[in-house]
């Protein structure tokens, strides 16, 4: 009996650090951002998801996408929670193909807020909807993973570390001329020659990646006046899109709570009813 | 139904007289919820109650996410983020249905592995044991095609990689693999049979399940000691035991309940952490992922079929007797099946005249061994397939064969086992000894 519970306790921390499967493909530089939805009890800054929201209208849907959001959900709570007025305002921004239009040959029109946000296939740029959940970052502390238990897989953080790092071209790349900008969080991207060692290992993190550098400092000027740096607007946009990947996060959190909360104290209970229904049977008289 | 003599059902009422007459439920539900308990099951015995629950819930929530899936190449990922985004309380539904798998295959491995151990599986309980274990086939089946309908980057290339296994069958393999897939790839073809089958598959393996639990209500529970309970006359056997309701339900639930919280922060707060995030990322013929990596619960078996590569001497002696029809890639399907199949023989394969694991000193050792065996294959099935990780899942693979095959036949000869106590009654007076006696160091609660 003590001999299953020590292994099934093993067991169960053997699985749990599985989770440490999800690991880079090459050596990368991401690093922990102390989110404000990080943990149990995290929740999304409204302000920083607004001005994510900002940063994306502005710089990012120029190529990328957002076709699973809807844009009305901008004024759900848990979110940006734009007021009401806002969001028709903002939805009018963009432009959508409607079939129904034009006798069923479709034209576009002005969005709505019942619209999603247009999907961009223009330049190949990838869909931003869900990019903060399909990426794991930082898998922390010492490469375990074991932070991704309490702060999720680390996709926010990922997008931060690629927003934010753009670097001067390595020297051991100066004749490969490579296409693309060479980003120090960007595992899969094209590699010079020149940058791999003798025994085949990269000299350099990361790789090159298509996208040029989006941000820059002061790039954009927040009503709010909030700091505008690249590492500011990174976070900023790396919450948004946690937002649009998750946006029932809050909801969520709140029904595990209360579920955890309820569940603990029907385990109590029924311990107790447990632990008296087979007194008599334990302690005979 | 059940082998033990206990109490009959007796209605009472005009009513029931009425109704047992006609259809004896009444009757059936009274020996199956009375039935009589070994009264010394440990915490290892809660896991029935935990995959009934966990059974359950999956065929619930399944049935609302049915309601607002499309099985179409073309939108079954946009209905899932429909799902998640527009369907009330649909990203919950979701969460759970994902984690209920995880919690599945945790419950269904604690349930297999305390079999093992105890002895569940020997005579006279071995149909137990097979129904069990195509219980558990089904469940891989059924979890493996409910991954697939995502329609995310694992699914599709997870289907190529799993459907590719019975390609590696010889002469008929292609044929075989085109007619699961429905066509020459992975395609419409494929998720509209997987989505049918994922639908199906639940219904069978709880058909099965009542048989599995007819099946042990028929020869009684097995227990720690694995001595069975005295069926000399319902009076002894009222010594062996307790009847499931009030005192097996009570203390299943308390276990449910205290799972259910662990269950329950994990959907709330880590629900993404047992998935794998390319799957966030809609199907790409064109793109494959860096490493396919199956779901946690396939690691043990996918290490095995990966273990088996052309340099290992077994594969290029079978490869030569065969004249090549074997090749490495068939071994590893093989192995991993057989790997499976060898567990279903452990009745005949133990030869042991003790049942519980308890009462064999050599046993436990190699059964202790086998669980640490079988935890290093799940961690080495998610590793790269180099040095050292292909010796030790080569290592540890046949660990796992050698174990059924060798180590359980042969300890049935040569270890001398303990002498288990004579009877039920007596295993659980000497947990809880009567006031007054030797237990009363221990101090009053």
């Amino acid at each position: 009996m003590t001999m299953f519970r020590k292994l099934t306790l093993s067991a169960v921390a053997a699985v749990s650090l599985l989770g440490t499967q999800a690991a880079a493909e090459g050596d990368v530089h991401i690093s922990d951002v102390d989110f404000s939805f990080d943990g149990m009890f995290g929740a999304f800054d409204q302000m920083q998801l607004q001005r994510g929201l900002q940063i994306y209208t502005e710089i990012c849907s120029a190529c990328h996408g957002l076709e699973h959001v809807a844009i009305r959900t901008l004024g759900d709570e848990g979110g940006p929670a734009l007021p009401e007025d806002q969001v028709f305002a903002y939805a009018e921004y963009y432009e959508v193909f409607d079939q129904a239009l034009f006798d069923g040959e479709g034209d576009f029109r002005p969005a709505t807020p019942a619209d999603k946000f247009p999907a961009v296939t223009s330049v190949g740029a990838p869909d931003l909807s869900l990019m903060a959940k399909s990426r794991a970052g930082f898998h922390g502390p010492a490469g375990t993973g074991l932070n991704q238990l309490w702060y999720g897989m680390g996709g926010a953080e990922y997008i931060t570390a690629i927003l934010s790092g753009y670097e001067e071209e390595p020297e051991c790349a100066a004749d490969a001329n490579m296409e693309g900008y060479y980003n120090t969080a960007f595992a899969v991207g094209g590699f010079p020659e020149s940058c791999v060692d003798e025994e085949g290992h990269n000299m350099v993190l990361g790789s090159w990646i298509a996208m040029a550098p989006p941000l820059y400092d002061g790039a954009i000027e927040f009503n709010d006046g909030h700091a505008n740096d690249i590492q500011a607007m990174s976070e900023d946009t790396a919450a948004f899109l946690m937002w649009t990947a998750e946006p029932k996060m809050m909801a969520r959190k709140q029904a595990g709570l209360t579920g955890v909360i309820f569940l603990a104290i029907l385990s109590v209970l029924l311990y107790l009813t447990n632990k008296r229904l087979w007194a008599p049977h334990k302690k005979k008289d | 139904m059940s082998g033990i003599p206990h109490d009959h059902y007796e209605p009472k009422t005009n009513l029931e007289k009425g109704m047992e007459a006609r259809l004896p439920i009444l009757g059936l539900l009274y020996t199956t919820i009375m039935a009589p308990t070994p009264k010394n099951l440990n915490w290892m015995w809660i896991w029935g109650i935990v995959l009934t629950f966990t059974l359950a819930l999956q065929i619930i929530t399944g049935i609302v996410l049915v309601m607002h899936y499309t099985p179409h190449v073309d939108m079954a990922f946009a209905s899932i983020e429909h799902i998640m985004r527009d369907v009330n309380g649909g990203h919950m539904i979701r969460y759970f249905h994902m984690n209920g798998a995880s919690l599945f295959f945790l419950a269904v491995y604690a349930h297999i592995f305390r079999g093992l151990y105890y002895g569940s599986y020997k005579a006279p309980r071995e149909v137990t044991w097979i129904i069990g274990m195509l219980i558990y086939l089904l469940m891989m089946g059924t979890a493996f095609m409910g991954y697939v309908l995502p329609w995310g980057q694992m699914s599709f290339h997870g289907t190529a990689v799993i459907t590719g296994l019975f390609g590696a069958i010889p002469f008929i393999g292609e044929s075989i693999q085109t007619w699961l897939l429905g066509a020459g790839a992975v395609g419409q073809p494929a998720l509209n049979r997987f989505f049918s089958l994922h639908y199906l598959m639940p219904f069978i393996i709880a058909g099965l399940v009542i048989l599995h639990i007819w099946a042990f209500h028929h020869t009684g529970n097995n227990n720690p000691t694995g001595v069975e309970v005295r069926r000399t006359s319902k009076e002894d056997a009222k010594k062996d035991t307790l009847p499931f309701w009030p005192y097996f339900v009570i203390k299943d639930l308390f276990a449910l309940a205290v799972i259910l919280v662990v269950f329950m922060a994990v959907v709330g707060f880590m629900p993404n952490y047992l998935g794998h995030p390319d799957n966030y990322i809609p199907a790409n013929a064109l793109a494959t992922p860096a490493h396919i990596v199956p779901e946690w619960y396939f690691l043990p078996f996918y290490a095995i079929l990966r273990a088996f590569t052309a340099d290992v001497w077994v594969v290029q002696i079978v490869q030569f007797l065969s004249f090549g029809i074997i090749d490495a890639k068939f071994f590893g399907v093989l192995a991993m099946f057989g790997a499976i199949a060898v567990m279903a023989l452990a009745p005949w394969l133990d030869t042991s005249s003790v049942r519980s694991g308890r009462y064999r000193p050599m046993f436990k050792w190699w059964f202790a061994l086998l669980v640490v065996d079988f935890i290093l294959l799940m961690w080495v099935g998610a590793r790269p397939t180099e040095f050292p990780y292909d010796w030790i899942s080569l290592i540890a693979s046949t660990y796992w064969f050698a174990y059924f095959l060798v180590i359980l036949p042969l300890l049935g000869v040569i270890e001398k086992p303990d002498t288990p106590p004579a009877t039920i009654e007596d295993d659980f007076n000497a947990h809880y000894p009567a006031k007054g006696s030797t237990a009363a160091a221990k101090p009053a609660e």
